[in-house]
């Protein structure tokens, strides 16, 4: 065979097995997707009309906590070790539903992912696994944890949340750089 | 077509005509040749080898039973309940399964400071490293796969803080050009573990990982093909010519044996003892490969107060956690890579034990001290500064002697004594 003819035949098979393998990557690819059931399993409404005053309501999100707090006019911390004790009512992190305002946060701690506890009396949340603390709107208080606890999207409906979905309000934080 | 004698079906003349058996046995045991002058550090590696073949065996057994499904705890009931109190010897299986686990780990390392130790990954033996520690990295996968399996706290909360790892770093490095956090997702199938994870795990650690594993082994078996096995004084041996004495009678004179039977019977009698210490603990001391926090069911909604890995992972484990985010991975991923670098950042051609190797064997030992001073470290919890502190500066020093070790081993002298 001569060399040219070894080259165009050695060529088109590279050629046509590279399409082959490029093909079987992508469908492997998509095998390990995300399956639409459990993204359209990703939106949770929620109705925070029964809610109480500075009691701390925990729902479920793509697998998440969430944490829901309606806020008291005065929510300032009893303490805070780095020196950020402003009244939590006032921060522009909580959303106003129906009137009043409420904290909408993933319940994680962004240090590693432990869970806090709220302590209502003291206004402000404490994770055990590092002693972390954050606001009643979410503020690191102390560290280890390297930011604010997380919004989720939500778009407000009424006395209804929709989390999962971007409504104006989440829209509004994140061009204000609230929300990353 | 090729010539075949008359011969007796299944005998060996038979047997060798149509498969060449005897040239087989010959080339791959009993005349691979093993020096006299090593000890039993040298078995090792068969013990590695039989230990993967119990751990393949009792994982079929566990395989039977096993469901990967993750609702309703449903994996959970059917290690915890079905195959630990249903199925006749099933925690026999789980038990052999989750020592042999744990164990694999100390022969490993073992293997491999004994290898650090003798310099038997130079001088021809390069790929004998880099094989091993590709197995070492597989072996990582195939453990932590199966830690997620039986879906219980640790292996939910040990799956999502490891696949977080993938995340990158923080979005506010280079405009987040380094933060993938729809990688994680992709990696997981879901928002956070759940079933999809559940299944490509078991699926990695039932057939993809122990497949990659098998061939890596062969490739390591090959690698050694060529330079031999070191010995103890990290002697040159001309193989050909002992191999002609052992085989012309004259056995005192060669520095070789056969692998078959004479090195295998040195290997046999210390799996002996290895395997008297395997089985005492799998009847009397599982529990110390089975970790209390994972005999709760996985739940989303509760993290454990102390999320800890396995002991084999903790000195890396200890590299990540006492840095911020950011400098943590890099330090992490170094950990990682470095190790397989070794060939190439040992600058001195000696091959020789580190004792006689000057500042290479201060370096050795402070290694050694040092990575299980980062692995006591890793497994407290990191509230108190004095451990904090400890932990940091091990970690440190695990970096600072990779960094020296090209400089230590330029300036080495050759070492005297080489026969």
């Amino acid at each position: 065979m001569s060399d040219r003819r070894q080259f165009i035949t050695g060529a088109g098979l590279a050629a046509f097995t590279g399409l082959g393998a490029l093909g079987v990557l992508y469908g492997a690819k998509r095998t390990w997707d995300m399956l639409p059931s459990v993204k359209a399993a990703g939106f949770t409404t929620i109705d925070v009309s029964a809610a109480q005053e500075n009691v701390l309501v925990t729902e479920m999100w793509r697998g998440k906590p969430i944490f829901i707090l309606k806020l008291a006019k005065d929510a300032k911390p009893a303490s805070a070790p780095n020196g950020n004790d402003a009244n939590a009512y006032d921060d522009k992190r909580l959303l106003e539903i129906d009137g009043s305002k409420y904290l909408v946060v993933i319940g994680l701690c962004t240090h590693l992912g432990c869970i806090p506890a709220y302590y209502g009396d003291e206004n402000k949340f404490k994770c055990a696994c590092h002693g972390g603390e954050f606001s009643a709107s979410g503020e690191v208080l102390k560290s280890p944890p390297p930011s604010p606890l997380v919004i989720p999207p939500f778009k407000i409906d009424g006395t209804k949340l929709v989390l999962g979905e971007q409504g104006p309000e989440y829209k509004k934080l994140v061009a204000d750089g609230i929300v990353a | 077509m090729a010539h075949f004698d008359k011969a007796m079906p299944f005998s060996n003349k038979w047997m060798d005509q149509r498969l060449a058996v005897n040239t087989l046995q010959r080339v791959l045991s009993t005349e691979y040749w093993i020096p006299k002058n090593i000890n039993f550090l040298w078995a090792m590696g068969m013990i590695l080898a039989a230990t993967f073949g119990i751990l393949v065996v009792s994982g079929i057994f566990l395989l039977m039973y096993y469901v990967p499904d993750a609702s309703n705890a449903a994996a959970f009931d059917s290690v915890n309940y079905t195959i630990m109190s249903e199925v006749g010897y099933g925690w026999f299986w789980r038990h052999i399964h989750g020592v042999g686990a744990s164990l694999v780990f100390l022969i490993i390392y073992i293997h491999m400071f004994t290898g650090i130790y003798y310099g038997s990954y130079k001088r021809g033996r390069e790929l004998i490293w880099l094989s091993g520690m590709g197995l070492f990295i597989v072996f990582s996968a195939e453990a932590f796969s199966g830690y997620m399996l039986p879906w219980g706290q640790m292996s939910y909360w040990a799956g999502m803080v490891i696949t977080n790892l993938f995340e990158g770093a923080t979005p506010d490095v280079l405009g987040g050009a380094l933060n993938f956090p729809h990688f994680v997702e992709w990696l997981r199938g879901d928002y956070v573990p759940g079933q999809a994870f559940l299944g490509r795990f078991f699926m990695l650690h039932v057939l993809l990982m122990p497949l990659v594993i098998m061939g890596l082994i062969v490739l390591h078996f090959g690698t050694l093909r060529i330079p031999h096995v070191n010995n103890q004084d990290g002697e040159e041996i001309d193989f050909e010519e002992s191999a002609a004495l052992w085989k012309a009678g004259r056995k005192k004179e060669a520095k070789v044996i056969p692998f078959k039977p004479v090195f295998l019977s040195k290997d046999v009698f210390v799996m002996g003892v290895y395997f008297i210490l395997f089985f005492y603990l799998v009847f009397y001391h599982f529990e110390f490969a089975m970790d209390p926090v994972n005999f709760d069911p996985a739940d989303p909604l509760k993290t454990p107060t102390h999320i800890y890995p396995e002991w084999y992972f903790l000195w890396s484990y200890e590299i990540l956690r006492p840095f911020s985010k950011n400098v943590g991975l890099i330090w992490f991923a170094f950990a990682q890579g470095i190790l397989m670098a070794l060939p190439f950042l040992d600058r001195s051609p000696n091959v020789a034990p580190a004792n006689r190797r000057g500042l290479f064997g201060i370096w050795f030992w402070l290694l050694l001290i040092d990575m299980i001073t980062l692995t006591i470290m890793g497994k407290l919890p990191p509230t108190d500064p004095t451990f904090a502190m400890i932990g940091k500066v091990a970690a440190i020093t695990f970096i600072s002697l990779w960094v020296v070790l090209p400089f230590i081993t330029m300036i080495e002298k050759p070492v005297g004594g080489k026969k």
